[in-house]
């Protein structure tokens, strides 16, 4: 039986790592994608806690993180398309103004 | 514990051999059976000791030969590491897909009881094959773009939107399967085609849910990219579609995968609308007929023929899906996707309501 | 070590090599495979801990829908361009996220008391009856609203993405 400590310790690396992700790289796309990955450890932990709760309301959320995260991938990758057609750039330093 | 996982890769081996060499099989019935259809003699050069007799095991033995002995290249621009690993994906999941499907009912041996399917009792067996078809998407996809070529690009676009188009049709016709069997283990589902209607019509999927079967088997065609739904490969417009540039034994793997997915489609559809290894009539100890009459066999001997009705049912099925590659021409792009949106979707939502409907009105 | 553990460690070391990918490779489609690697392990974790639909829903949804849409667009868009390297930038936020880390971890896993939490469950937990009963009971209104959501997503993103 593994302890929920090395659940959530694990779900905490991955997140910690996605955290990186967005901070450091510069192209939207790898900036949504390391987004998808901490969603994805906080999914590991609701259904971690979710089992040894004994409860199936952590499985539910889980299915309406997912819901939500689908939603927000397709229109964040809308407005990357919009961007980049404006832009001809993926580099989020180049997207400092408010018009243009 | 070492007699039980002895079991299991025992069932592993034998599955993946099966779908290996029912693949390979139907390389050379593919070929023999173009020719008849064609009205020529098809592949016959090949010969063991000048000896050309034995055409499938000639071929079997050659065609791989020929493949690996090919010259093993990654096109100038293309991406060396996605160009190596697009085989492996488009392979894997085909292969993987075999582990819920039954080829048999319980075998009884040394007082052990052994589920005839890879993976027993996994409550969500039919979406663990939507799971693995769905990621069958990334072979083309990744396989286009490491190419570095117009042609593999437009291959892999079009196949890419062909396949996730075709995905949910094939889904959700099989939903109504799922409602009247009111399970998702496909042992079960197998298990329940055994009942009889009016005592005397074995109760097959296709029996109950003959709209469903076409879409599933229409859609199944769509998902393996094959005529009439060959625009990823368009032999004669897009030079060879998105596995152009590839040769030697990753051609190899595509190939093989394109068999073992027909291979595939041909079994799942025999588990869910024809029955399985269900035989007309055989119960567990014999076959009981509606007249009265039983007659009692072994048990291996119930086993045996059991197995063996689901490989021909396979068989049987692989040779339709050759028949209908050679016979029909291939749609046009905007032809497969307005089947696929506005034709086979709103039938398959239509088929789970009507089907909804008469189960709350017949209660059965 | 039991075999349970052992499986979870080989996964989790799996799991944050391929994290780590998806975060230092210059070229986003193999950031983007990389991503889907890591997904097809957090359904194998999900499995492992009771939740078989919630995993088959992952691999169906996150790694064979959205991630090929991921796909689409980095091809679409085509980026060639290698990110110029800023030290401090980076350095810095190297250190924020592993001070993150180190915090979050040493509040998951104490020293002492390692004690597993593992509630009694029936054998239908996880499974898609139970699941779709909780859902249709008393979830039945946050599920009308998520088919409401992606109504609106995909309108919007229609919307968005067309010249």
């Amino acid at each position: 039986m593994v302890p929920l400590n090395y659940y959530l310790a694990l779900s905490a690396f991955v997140f910690a790592i996605g955290v990186i992700g967005v901070i450091i790289r510069r192209n939207l796309i790898v900036i949504l994608l390391s987004l998808e990955l901490m969603l994805n450890a906080v999914n590991l932990t609701f259904i971690a806690i979710s089992r040894s709760l004994g409860s199936m309301d952590g499985q539910v959320i889980v299915f309406f993180v997912m819901t939500v995260a689908a939603a927000e991938a397709v229109v964040g990758l809308a407005i990357i398309i919009s961007l980049f057609r404006k832009r001809q750039s993926l580099d989020p330093q180049e997207m400092q103004l408010l018009r243009w | 514990m070492i007699v039980e996982i002895g079991i299991v890769v025992a069932k592993v081996l034998l599955v993946l051999i099966m779908v290996l060499n029912l693949a390979g099989i139907m390389g050379w019935v593919e070929r023999k059976g173009s020719a008849l259809i064609q009205d020529r003699i098809g592949a016959n050069r090949a010969s063991i000791l000048g000896f050309a007799g034995l055409g499938l095991i000639n071929t079997m033995v050659a065609d791989p030969i020929k493949f690996l002995t090919k010259e093993d290249f990654v096109p100038p621009r293309g991406d060396r590491v996605l160009h190596t690993l697009a085989p492996c994906l488009a392979l894997f999941p085909t292969l993987v897909l075999f582990a819920v499907i039954p080829f048999g009912d319980v075998l009884e041996i040394g007082g052990r009881t052994i589920n005839l399917q890879v993976a027993p009792n996994i409550n969500i067996g039919i979406l663990y094959i939507f799971a693995m078809s769905s990621l069958s998407v990334y072979g083309i996809v990744i396989g286009a773009w490491a190419s570095n070529n117009k042609f593999s690009l437009l291959g892999g676009v079009r196949g890419s939107a062909q396949m996730i188009s075709y995905e949910i049709a094939m889904g959700l016709s099989v939903m109504g399967i799922v409602m009247i069997y009111e399970t998702l283990e496909l042992q079960e589902i197998v298990r329940g085609q055994g009942s009889l209607l009016w005592g005397w019509l074995p109760a097959w999927g296709v029996v109950l849910q003959p709209v469903a079967f076409l879409l599933f088997f229409t859609t199944a065609v769509a998902e393996s990219k094959r005529i009439p739904f060959d625009q990823p490969e368009a032999e004669s417009e897009l030079v060879a579609g998105f596995h152009t540039e590839y040769s030697g034994a990753k051609f190899l793997m595509f190939f093989t995968a394109e068999f073992a997915e027909m291979v595939t489609a041909a079994a799942i559809i025999t588990t869910l609308f024809f029955g399985g290894w269900q035989v007309p009539y055989l119960m567990r100890d014999g076959f009981h007929f509606p007249g009265g009459a039983i007659l009692l066999l072994p048990h291996l001997a119930i086993v045996l023929l059991q197995v063996g009705v689901f490989v021909f049912k396979v068989f049987f099925f692989c040779w339709l899906f050759i028949l209908i590659r050679w016979t029909l021409p291939r749609f046009r792009y905007d032809q497969v996707m307005r089947l696929g949106w506005k034709m086979l979707l709103p039938l398959a939502l239509a088929n789970v309501m009507v089907t909804a409907i008469w189960i709350i009105v017949l209660g059965t | 070590m039991s075999i349970e553990l052992l499986i979870f460690f080989i996964l989790a070391v799996f799991l944050i090599a391929s994290s780590l990918l998806v975060i230092f490779q210059r070229n986003p489609v193999h950031s983007a495979l990389a991503l889907v690697a890591a997904l097809f392990i957090m359904a194998v974790l999900f499995l492992t801990q009771e939740a078989p639909m919630v995993a088959v829903l992952q691999i169906f949804v996150y790694a064979g829908a959205i991630m090929v849409l991921f796909l689409f667009v980095i091809m679409l868009l085509n980026p060639s361009m290698p990110e110029k390297g800023h030290w401090i930038w980076w350095g810095s936020g190297s250190l924020g996220a592993a001070l993150l880390a180190v915090e979050l971890i040493s509040l998951f896993l104490p020293v002492h008391g390692t004690k597993p939490l593992g509630a009694e469950v029936g054998e239908n937990f996880g499974s898609p009856k139970l699941l779709a009963e909780i859902l249709f009971k008393e979830f039945v209104l946050p599920f009308e609203i998520a088919s409401i959501l992606l109504l609106v997503a995909l309108i919007g993103a229609v919307v968005l993405a067309k010249r």
